[in-house]
């Protein structure tokens, strides 16, 4: 998604398959992210109800409080579309805008995952409990870093619009930021289910 | 410098308020999802319907929010591919598990310390 | 446009422009350097690998051998099995795929050059990092699939060492093979379709996607493990109610792709070098891609063929032995397939052919022993036994390295301009054959006779004592032969036969172009129109299937209406623009530094760690924001 990937200013190079090099790449990238992710929620699965002498899922998990963090997400993903949207109409102001407003809610996001984790360590569940911690830290702590990148990568793309880095094709890269953001929310949306409502 | 897809995407490319209309539907999803999750009644239908209305989010975001649906076919592929991977990989490391009676049982003298 | 707006930003960001010296291979994205440099660093990689393999040979030559400890030994045989899979096969088959696959579609370079030059360095310092662990505290020491529990138990920090090294490794191949896999589908020359393809662009296309979706489940596990030593996490800890099962299955399920990973490329490379010394082409082209294609979906099915003896149950044994079994049937088309292109062909004995005949010979005995593998019972018996070690061998040594010494053959005077030697390379091959023969056949006789592998010595009177000699001979006799090999290669570069842009008469179009090939691939990009297009243009062949040179310039004089015969023409762009060639660039090196940096810092010192993460951020903000390609000062056609 880099500007330095654009053509010198003339058309894009041709492709054998008449789509650009960098969407294929980001595509097929998440498709690798689908087993990463399966791999750390089968072993949740595996692991749920292996709590040693430590608290259970139902002993902590906070599903009110999980929820408006879920639904942050979600709406996180409304705001990258419509900065997406707004860049392709042309308006790069409102383009930042609503990148930083997904930036703000994704941060949003791992600010309540943090505030969670800190309070399931106060009431007995660390990261050594047991199995089940285990596998929950680092599913969430994964998906969360993710989400944190992700943050990364929609600041990079608002400092490199306000500058006038973004290249003569700038939706590119607010696409590419905007397919991997999805991604992630997909992702939570997955562990959300599967992880705090299903028992 | 418009790139092949730009004039398809011109055509059918979801605009602002539909991205709005979608945003509203997946909020009404997670509502449901977490009304369901209280209801004593529904507890029985609880999982099934938590798997298909993550589904349905997860369907939604995918092929509208991430434009699968109106892309080339390879991208679905690519993305297909991971998933039903997934599935059916970790589908059967599952079972071996459950088939033989989960995971390894704690050592004695654990539980309870 | 970025330089516009870039002005005083040029002097930080200034792309660099050396273009020979070491400045120019540090900061090179050609992929044919790239290509180089892989293959040399695979090599040296290569060596070391297998003096590890004399050591523990030596120690095993007689019983109750003691030139090592048993401490030594596990490292032994850990970094021998982790150097020849991760640093050696595959990066050896990544060098060729770097040179060849941008020559062989008609590109000018991969597409994502920067990142290319990423994963090669990743690799070397991802390498260079698993082996520091030797004079850090001593390496990895759990055998190269780590087992749980005692993965996580091992004091010290080689396996910790293993836990990262390999992630940082398992960074570069992923890269690469996003890198490939888009190549591949978007950079191909006109009328070069999916099934024009060289059947080495298949596998590698195939190899890729194998890579891409089975990184990141061992990658996982490696954090699993990970974590387990490092924070105290009970991913594998039975006393604490986690499954060492968990740990084989993810292994595994990565491990089982990884060895179609390994073997794919060689038998592209062999599906190249049979047509071209037969004269004949390829026997049934479609079969083998589709072949390919086959073994990595069904190698996704067969996993737990490695657990027969860990007690999932008589139904899941029994399951993945049938799809272990069928697995054999798309293996065993390739064969027929090779035999029959050799069949009735006008064979040259080169080298090159020598090799990848042996290689099919070599396999077949591979894939036989891994079919006895597939029937559970008999696995009971051979499996952690001299037997297994004695068909992975069979497989990777005979299959995969004898390949890649076909490819290297095959392709060196493209590469250097130059020929190997051909009889100091008959020399290397039948010293090599021999000695492989007589190290790894006793192997599956020591394995019935109940040799466990992995042992660092054993009892007289066992019956292993006579094989484990005439094994050793033979690892020695290898050791010749490699040694022959580069005696080879000093000889060539000194005063070797220079090459003709096609001294085989081959059939693919990276033989069209000089030996070795100018910076920019093709003066004009072809376009395509037969599978083995090269071989169209030179010959047309009659009714009979005998090939006649065609007189006139071009392909199928009889068949292209004349304003067609000059059939390459330069893009619009390229007629516009002149050549465009991606600039070299110093981030790539920068941004592969952080990694191994980090690993440290996870081991030794948490500021390392961030030191490494700001390292990577500079990288990355470095390669995102320096200028493009400069399109002033590209070579014009």
């Amino acid at each position: 998604m880099s500007a330095a990937n654009a053509a010198h200013g003339a058309s894009e190079p041709h492709t054998s398959t008449g789509v650009d090099n960098v969407k294929m790449a980001m595509w097929t990238f998440l498709g690798s992210e689908c087993l990463f992710f399966g791999s750390l929620i089968s072993t949740y699965l595996l692991y749920h109800d292996t709590t040693g002498a430590g608290p259970t899922s139902a002993d902590v998990y906070d599903i009110p409080f999980t929820s408006i963090s879920s639904f942050v997400l979600l709406m996180s993903s409304l705001t990258m579309v419509l900065a997406l949207s707004s860049i392709q109409q042309g308006n790069p102001r409102a383009m930042r805008i609503w990148l930083m407003a997904t930036a703000f809610l994704g941060l949003t996001f791992v600010g309540g995952q943090i505030f969670e984790f800190t309070t399931f360590v106060e009431e007995g569940l660390t990261l050594q409990t047991s199995p089940f911690s285990s596998a929950f830290f680092v599913l969430t702590g994964f998906h969360g870093a993710h989400v944190t990148i992700g943050v990364l990568m929609l600041l990079g793309v608002v400092a490199m619009s306000s500058f006038g880095r973004l290249g003569p094709d700038s939706a590119r890269p607010v696409e590419m930021v905007g397919l991997y953001w999805h991604f992630v929310d997909v992702v939570w949306i997955v562990i959300f289910t599967v992880v705090y409502l299903i028992p | 410098m418009s790139s092949p897809e730009v004039h398809h995407e011109e055509s059918n490319h979801p605009g602002p308020a539909q991205y709005v209309r979608i945003a509203v539907i997946l909020f009404v999803i997670t509502v449901i999802e977490v009304a369901i999750y209280y209801i004593e009644p529904l507890q029985g239908v609880l999982v099934p319907m938590l798997i298909v209305f993550s589904l349905l989010k997860f369907i939604l975001v995918v092929l509208w929010f991430m434009h699968l649906r109106f892309d080339t076919r390879v991208f679905t592929w690519l993305f297909v591919t991971g998933i039903i991977l997934t599935f059916s990989v970790f589908a059967v490391v599952l079972l071996t598990f459950f088939l033989q009676g989960g995971a390894a049982p704690a050592a004695p003298g654990l539980d309870g310390g | 446009m970025a330089t516009a707006a870039a002005g005083t930003d040029r002097r930080y960001f200034a792309r660099p422009t050396a273009k020979t010296g070491w400045w120019a291979w540090m900061t090179t994205v050609d992929h044919k350097k790239i290509g180089i440099l892989y293959g040399f660093t695979s090599f040296v990689f290569f060596i070391i690998g297998g003096i590890q393999a004399l050591i523990m040979r030596s120690q095993l030559a007689t019983p109750d051998g003691e030139i090592v400890s048993a401490a030594m030994y596990n490292q032994l045989f850990t970094m021998h099995g982790l150097t020849m899979i991760f640093l050696v096969v595959m990066p050896m088959g990544t060098a060729l795929i770097n040179f060849l696959l941008p020559l062989m579609i008609g590109a000018r370079d991969v597409a994502f050059p920067r990142m290319n030059a990423f994963s090669y360095w990743v690799f070397l310092l991802g390498g260079l990092f698993l082996y520091s662990s030797f004079i850090l505290g001593g390496a990895a020491d759990g055998g190269w699939f780590g087992y749980a529990p005692l993965n996580r138990e091992l004091p010290g920090n080689g396996m910790t060492y293993y836990s990262l090294g390999l992630q940082i490794l398992g960074i570069a191949s992923l890269a690469g093979a996003v890198n490939f896999i888009v190549t591949i589908l978007n950079m191909r020359a006109p009328g070069m379709t999916l099934m024009r393809m060289p059947v080495f662009v298949w596998m590698t296309l195939v190899v890729s996607f194998l890579l891409l979706f089975a990184l990141p489940v061992i990658g996982v596990a490696l954090w699993q493990l990970m974590f387990d030593r490092l924070f105290g996490t009970s991913f594998y800890d039975p006393g604490a109610g986690g499954d060492p099962l968990l740990w084989q299955h993810l292994f595994w399920l990565f491990g089982h792709p990884e060895v179609y990973i390994m073997i794919l490329p060689a038998m592209g490379i062999v599906s190249e070098v049979l047509p071209a010394f037969a004269r004949k082409p390829l026997f049934g082209y479609p079969a083998i891609v589709f072949a390919g294609a086959a073994i990595a979906f069904m190698g996704w099915g067969v996993w737990a063929h490695h657990m027969f003896a860990a007690g999932l149950g008589p139904v899941a044994n029994s399951a993945f032995a049938l799809s272990t079994m069928l697995i054999a049937v798309p293996t065993g088309v390739k064969i027929f397939n090779w035999i029959g292109t050799i069949w009735g062909g006008a064979v040259r004995l080169t080298t090159a052919f020598l090799f990848a005949a042996g290689f099919v010979s070599m396999f077949i005995i591979g894939g036989l022993s891994g079919v006895t593998h597939a029937i559970v019972p008999h696995d009971a018996q051979q499996t952690d036994t001299y037997y297994v070690v004695g068909h992975l061998h069979y497989v990777l040594f005979g299959g995969s390295i004898f390949g890649l010494f076909a490819g290297l053959y095959y392709w060196w005077p493209k590469i250097f301009g130059r020929l190997l030697n051909e009889r100091i390379g008959k020399l290397h091959f039948w010293l090599m054959i021999i000695g492989f023969n007589l190290t790894f056949g006793p192997f599956h006789v020591l394995g019935l006779l109940g040799m466990q592998r992995r042992i660092y010595r054993y009892a007289p009177g066992l019956g292993f004592d006579l094989w484990n000699l005439v094994a050793t001979i033979g690892a020695f006799t290898i050791a010749l032969s490699i040694v022959v090999f580069l005696v080879n290669a000093v000889v060539t570069a000194r005063r070797g036969e220079q090459a003709s842009a096609d001294p085989w008469d081959a059939r693919t179009i990276e033989w069209m172009i000089p030996s070795p090939p100018p910076e920019h691939n093709f003066d004009v990009v072809p376009v395509i129109r037969h599978r083995d297009d090269w071989w169209h243009r030179k010959y047309i062949t009659d009714p009979k299937g005998t090939p006649s040179p065609v007189i006139a310039g071009g392909a199928d004089a009889r068949e292209m209406p004349p304003e067609e015969r000059d059939n390459a023409t330069a893009s619009e762009d390229e007629q516009a623009h002149g050549i465009h060639l991606p600039s070299p660039s110093y981030y790539p090196l920068v941004t592969a530094v952080g990694l191994p940096i980090a690993g440290y810092g996870v081991l030794y010192q948490p500021l390392l760690l961030a030191a490494g993460f700001l390292i990577v951020l500079v990288g990355a903000f470095g390669w995102v924001l320096e200028p493009p390609a400069e399109p002033a000062g590209a070579e014009a056609v």
